[in-house]
């Protein structure tokens, strides 16, 4: 059964027709969602009925707040197929510090002078900068694969790039160009190598049934607000033989067995990786998030984002054509996503964006934190307009309509 | 609700469509300074050549939205042929109109006695720059048609230090 966008968006405060303010088309997911009312109920009801910090208090409110934090680890694990979501799940700040957590414990262990780490041109920085810092540290090379002419990694020469690396970290999902990366070769050639492999997870998990039980990565990164949950609560998952030889990573309260004056030992598995009184309500916005998220099932999300992601590009190509030069694959249900970058009749994003703006749509201008990739497509900035399970073809129409006013003023 | 038209001035769109000063001058003689909005990404590469202080000429390339890009392009016309100490004016007398004033720009003057905050050219004579106060309710592109004269300001900069 398809989606019904309209009677999805009731569930969303701020989509609403009545919204203070005016109305808004929302097309700015690939930047953070929206969240439905069943996520700031949860996270409400947590702070009014029984919040306490957790992993402390013998008293029942404490109890009963470290079994809401607990079990929404668990649901969120079990909602991305983590073979031991009690332990595996690490509870962060976003994906930036999930990816950076990996980068200061096992990369500064693991890697010395002259190691590779291989990335690609369209990361995001966040799978970027940890280790661009890493190489001004200590020197390890980072190799690129290349983007190809088709808006997809170009893996011809990937035996090659990936001889002697360490670790492959790539986008699961580009935040610009809607490409879906395709992991199962990048992690054949990786194991081939002896590498591990960390996938940046932000804008998969939203969109698609994720099961890390099967699809080979060593590290997964993933963050709350991009998937109906709130910020300040992201996840990295990793196999747990992993996790137990790494070192830990902040140091204080939780993270800790034993603390003597001479030294400390860590506690278990995933708590070594979560020092001081963690994001309680957040973490538990984000169980009623993956909740819901289930409750409709991805698989569905995935089938209504496609279609209105082919239906997007078809309507934009036809209003157009010349006009409008759109970054990334050609429409394609397992390869494509509902991100949708483009440039438009020579009128820069910003002015795009602010005329947009004034008829209530919400779409982003900029380099979208990949400036690396904004250098391979030859542009400064790019206007991207992003779909979730609650948008629909009135929304497109809304955007194609707009882009009307914005060549009139321009052109 | 729009007031696009406020931002969206018909001048305005006209310097972003034919932009007075585009292009590049020899450096050296002339000094070559650039500028970035990390926000966006834009760049803006500013060229100026001062003699016996003044601006006797300068030029514009980068690229940027319709605001930073009419600003830089208004920017230049105003500077043209202006001294040193003129142009320095008009920066202010522009950052104030952006409701940027001394305070949040940092010690750009180094002697700030009284009245040096007093724009040496009042707003109202600002001429066609005046149509660019209409950015001031759009906060984000304030951003926008600063980067020209931010860019302008760190040139003089550099030359004066070079001279010292
Ligand atoms: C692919 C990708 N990686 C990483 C991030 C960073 O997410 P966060 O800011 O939540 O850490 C984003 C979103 O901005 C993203 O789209």
């Amino acid at each position: 059964m398809s989606i019904d966008a309209r009677a999805i968006r009731k569930d969303f405060p701020l989509l609403s027709p009545d919204r203070a303010g005016g109305p808004v088309v929302y097309l700015d997911s690939a930047a953070s969602s929206q969240r439905p009312r069943a996520v700031l109920d949860a996270m409400d009801d947590y702070y009014t009925t029984t919040h306490a910090n957790v992993h402390r208090g013998v008293y029942a409110i404490a109890e009963e707040a470290t079994r809401r934090y607990e079990a929404a680890r668990v649901a969120v694990g079990r909602f991305v197929g983590a073979p031991k979501p009690a332990t595996e799940i690490v509870f962060t700040k976003n994906v930036t510090e999930a990816i950076n957590l990996v980068a200061y414990t096992w990369a500064r262990r693991e890697l010395r002078r002259g190691d590779v780490v291989l990335v690609s041109e369209i990361e995001h920085h966040a799978n970027l900068v940890p280790w661009l810092m890493l190489a001004e540290e200590r020197g390890i090379e980072l190799r690129y694969v290349p983007l190809g002419t088709d808006y997809h990694l170009d893996l011809s020469d990937l035996d090659r790039l990936v001889d002697g690396a360490r670790l492959v970290a790539v986008s699961a999902a580009s935040n610009v160009l809607g490409t879906v990366v395709d992991l199962e070769p990048i992690v054949a050639a990786a194991r081939r190598a002896g590498a591990l492999v960390l996938a940046d997870g932000a804008q998969l998990v939203p969109h698609r049934p994720v099961d890390l039980g099967s699809i080979g990565v060593d590290f997964f990164g993933f963050t709350g607000h991009k998937m109906l949950g709130p910020t300040g609560i992201g996840v990295l998952w990793a196999r747990e033989e992993l996790l137990d030889a790494m070192p830990p990573f902040l140091g204080g309260g939780e993270m800790i067995r034993d603390v003597r004056v001479d030294g400390f030992t860590t506690n278990d598995l995933p708590w070594k990786f979560e020092a001081g009184t963690p994001p309680i309500a957040e973490a538990i916005g984000l169980g009623a998030a993956v909740e819901y998220l289930d409750a409709i099932g991805l698989e569905r999300v995935h089938e209504h984002e496609a279609a209105l992601a082919t239906y997007a590009l078809d309507r934009l190509r036809d209003a157009y054509g010349d006009e409008i030069t759109i970054f990334g694959p050609e429409p394609d249900p397992q390869r494509r996503s509902g991100v949708i970058s483009f440039s438009f009749a020579g009128v820069h994003p910003h002015d795009v964006a602010q005329v947009l703006d004034t008829r209530g749509i919400c779409v982003r201008a900029g380099h979208h934190c990949a400036k690396p990739l904004m250098r391979c497509l030859g542009v400064g900035a790019t206007t991207r307009a992003s779909l979730y399970l609650y948008n629909d073809e009135e929304d497109v129409d809304a955007l194609v309509d707009g882009l009307a006013e914005v060549r009139d003023l321009f052109a | 609700m729009s007031g696009l038209e406020d931002l969206y001035r018909e001048i305005i769109l006209d310097h972003y469509r034919s932009p007075r000063n585009r292009g590049e001058l020899p450096a050296p003689p002339a000094h070559r300074v650039e500028g970035f909005n990390p926000l966006c990404g834009d760049e803006i590469v500013v060229f100026l050549d001062v003699v016996d202080g003044v601006v006797v000429d300068l030029k514009i390339s980068g690229q940027g939205c319709s605001i930073s890009q009419s600003s830089a392009s208004m920017m230049s016309a105003a500077v043209k042929g202006r001294s040193v100490e003129e142009a320095r004016g008009l920066v202010r007398s522009f950052k104030a109109m952006m409701s940027i004033h001394e305070a949040q720009l940092g010690a750009e003057d180094g002697d700030d006695g009284p009245g040096a905050a007093t724009p040496v050219i009042a707003p109202d004579d600002l001429g066609e720059l005046a149509a660019l106060q209409g950015v001031v309710k759009f906060p984000v592109r304030i951003k926008c048609a600063t980067l020209s004269w931010n860019t302008l300001v760190q040139g003089l900069d550099e030359l004066e230090a070079a001279r010292a």
